[in-house]
């Protein structure tokens, strides 16, 4: 089966199929009901408790911003509405406590999917979950514990955050689901704890499933049920390599990259959102070197405020403490469309108005973003990349605008850092032959080698029939990087390079010979290429 | 009695995450504490009823205090919301 690969890592082993606990309770007459009121009282006392231990034990393995969850779980069994609910319904039905619960649940739950907002529709979800819990402690049945003494690959619907917190991480393999969103819970868990995850298998995972041999690789998406002898050992090899290769790794967390020779290579990160951050610590990068600001325009059906903005670009810089992070300005338009910023249709796009030239066309777009990171630049170490630039008089035209803001900032009396630095992405074949020319204009430069490679080859990356015509090491690319970064080192601005490129380690000896700086790639690839660095001459 | 009106600037509105942070703030102080938006009023102290009242950002809000540490109360929720809302 195929989902969707949300935390990588391969799995092999049996999968543990939880069925939802839905099970609904028994509609029991009681006559004592102030005794049975007293009963579903300890129970949901109890059941607080739990959340509440839970949440101090979430605190204390993922941090406070993850156990919010169940410190509102904790309220809702605490709520007086809730409460008086579900004794009413005993009271006046003369019904057991469980079935009251039920009934309780059920009516907020309606609340919940009543009103006229996705996400407090999907909260419905927690009061199922809270309730849950207090059913199980009333019945005895207990919450079926998920887990045995051998680990296992644990499949279900989807999970919830009660159980997902409950997971010990040496008993699970791997999580499988059959909905699910990237941004769901169990997605978010199992990025956090580094479980490999696939979500979203759709109706192939069924209870049926349950104790079947499997091997699942959280990158890919794929699932393989019995798979053949073949199909192990092809992924026990791919599985060891990456066990060997994560070990060998961690010794170089705290390094710093530097060649036998004595060449240093400052390894940085590429990251989408602030959820990321955590992969880029844990994963020791020096730096963010490419913080794709899009993010914000494209999960969006308008313009993201200033202060959504300052919000994210400040959660990076702080959670960063004091290491550079280099933030790319809008980079919409061609394959990367927000159907609010009503642009026209073009035959071209990858040659059209995209990037840098939105933002010089419709300076208040731009604006807004300019003063969303300068108010968040004291907050960290900011620098501010310009993409899409073929001329000086683009990179002036952008310098006055940013001007404009920090005087209205200045006005205004709002702080912004007199240190931001600011720089340009290299990836027009224009911008690299005049980069002795855009180097008087700016602090750094950083390559963008996957445009830069379309635009000086004349190939579209999007297009597979092309792609044998695609030589990533052209002759061409890695002259016009040797030019940008002897260019720069003219005039003392640091080089990076954040395409896909930065990350091919048969580069290394180029990189290292040419004198770049800095190289920045996807968190998970920072430590394999730390350690290229250490290994070369 | 202590009224004051704020007007919603978060994205999400009183979401889950700021409808339990008010609730626990609301719950350090003995005066009444209530939400009005339009029509509907909240307890701020029961979480069902803050986020029954789905506050979107740009919905302008009555906060009422009255009880005998209102003053205190009107104090820290005012900035509660300033920080977080």
């Amino acid at each position: 089966m195929q989902g969707k690969g949300v935390s990588s890592g391969i799995a092999i082993g049996t999968i543990k199929y939880c069925a939802q606990t839905t099970r609904t309770v028994e509609k029991r007459q009681v006559t004592d009901f102030p005794a049975e009121i007293v009963r579903f009282e300890s129970a949901r006392a109890l059941a607080a408790a739990q959340l509440g231990e839970l949440a101090v034990s979430t605190a204390q393995k993922l941090g406070k911003e993850n156990s919010l969850l169940f410190e509102i779980h904790q309220m809702m069994l605490e709520d007086t509405d809730y409460r008086e609910s579900v004794t009413q319904i005993i009271q006046g039905q003369q019904v057991c406590a469980e079935y009251a619960v039920q009934e309780t649940a059920g009516q907020f739950k309606e609340m919940f999917a009543s009103m006229d907002d996705e996400y407090m529709k999907e909260r419905a979800a927690d009061v199922q979950d809270v309730s849950r819990r207090v059913i199980a402690l009333l019945t005895g049945i207990g919450e079926e514990s998920l887990l045995g003494d051998k680990p296992v690959i644990l499949a279900a619907e989807d999970f919830s955050p009660s159980e997902t917190a409950q997971f010990d991480r040496d008993k699970v393999l791997a999580l499988l689901t059959s909905t699910g969103s990237g941004n769901s819970h169990t997605a978010i868990f199992a990025r956090t704890m580094g479980i490999p995850a696939v979500i979203g298998v759709g109706g192939a995972l069924t209870p049926d499933c349950d104790g079947l041999f499997a091997v699942l690789d959280g990158e890919t998406g794929t699932v393989v049920l019995n798979p053949d002898e073949v199909t192990l050992a092809e992924y026990r090899k791919k599985a060891a390599e990456q066990r060997q290769r994560e070990e060998l790794l961690l010794a170089y967390r705290g390094k710093k990259g530097v060649s036998r020779s004595g060449k240093e290579i400052n390894i940085y990160a590429n990251i989408g959102s602030p959820e990321d951050v955590p992969a880029v610590l844990k994963n020791d990068a020096e730096g963010v070197g490419l913080f794709r600001s899009e993010f914000l325009y494209l999960e969006q059906s308008d313009f993201p405020g200033e202060d959504t903005q300052y919000n994210a670009y400040k959660a990076v810089l702080e959670s960063m403490v004091g290491k550079r992070v280099v933030i790319r300005t809008l980079d919409i338009g061609a394959d990367k469309q927000a159907d609010y910023f009503g642009l026209a249709h073009e035959e071209n796009p990858a040659l059209g108005l995209r990037a840098v030239r939105i933002c010089l066309t419709r300076p208040d777009i731009f604006k807004t973003q300019l003063r969303a990171l300068c108010r968040a630049s004291v907050h960290g170490k900011l620098a501010i990349m310009i993409p899409m630039i073929t001329s000086v008089n683009e990179v002036r035209q952008v310098k006055s605008i940013l001007k404009d803001v920090q005087d209205e900032l200045d006005v205004a009396g709002i702080r912004y850092s007199d240190s931001i630095e600011l720089g340009i992405m290299v990836e027009t074949p224009a911008a690299a032959i005049i980069s002795d020319l855009l180097a008087e204009e700016v602090d750094f430069f950083s390559i963008g080698t996957n445009d830069l490679t379309q635009y000086t080859l004349a190939i579209d990356r999007q297009n597979h029939a092309i792609e044998p015509f695609c030589d990533t090491h052209h002759d061409a690319i890695l002259r016009l990087i040797a030019t940008v970064v002897r260019n720069a080192h003219a005039k003392g601005l640091w080089v990076g390079i954040c395409g896909e490129l930065a990350g091919d380690l048969s580069l290394m000896k180029f990189y290292l010979d040419v004198g770049v700086d800095e190289l920045s790639v996807a968190p998970p690839l920072v430590l394999g290429l730390r350690k290229a660095v250490c290994d070369s001459e | 009695m202590i009224e004051f009106e704020y007007t919603i600037t978060d994205k999400l509105g009183i979401h889950a995450r700021p409808a339990g942070l008010l609730v626990r703030e609301a719950s350090k102080y003995n005066s009444d504490i209530s939400l009005k938006i339009g029509e509907k009023t909240a307890d701020a102290k029961k979480i069902f009823s803050v986020m029954g009242l789905a506050a979107k950002q740009g919905d302008r809000t009555q906060i009422t205090v009255s009880g005998e540490d209102e003053s205190t109360a009107s104090e820290a929720l005012q900035s509660f919301f300033g920080v977080n809302l």
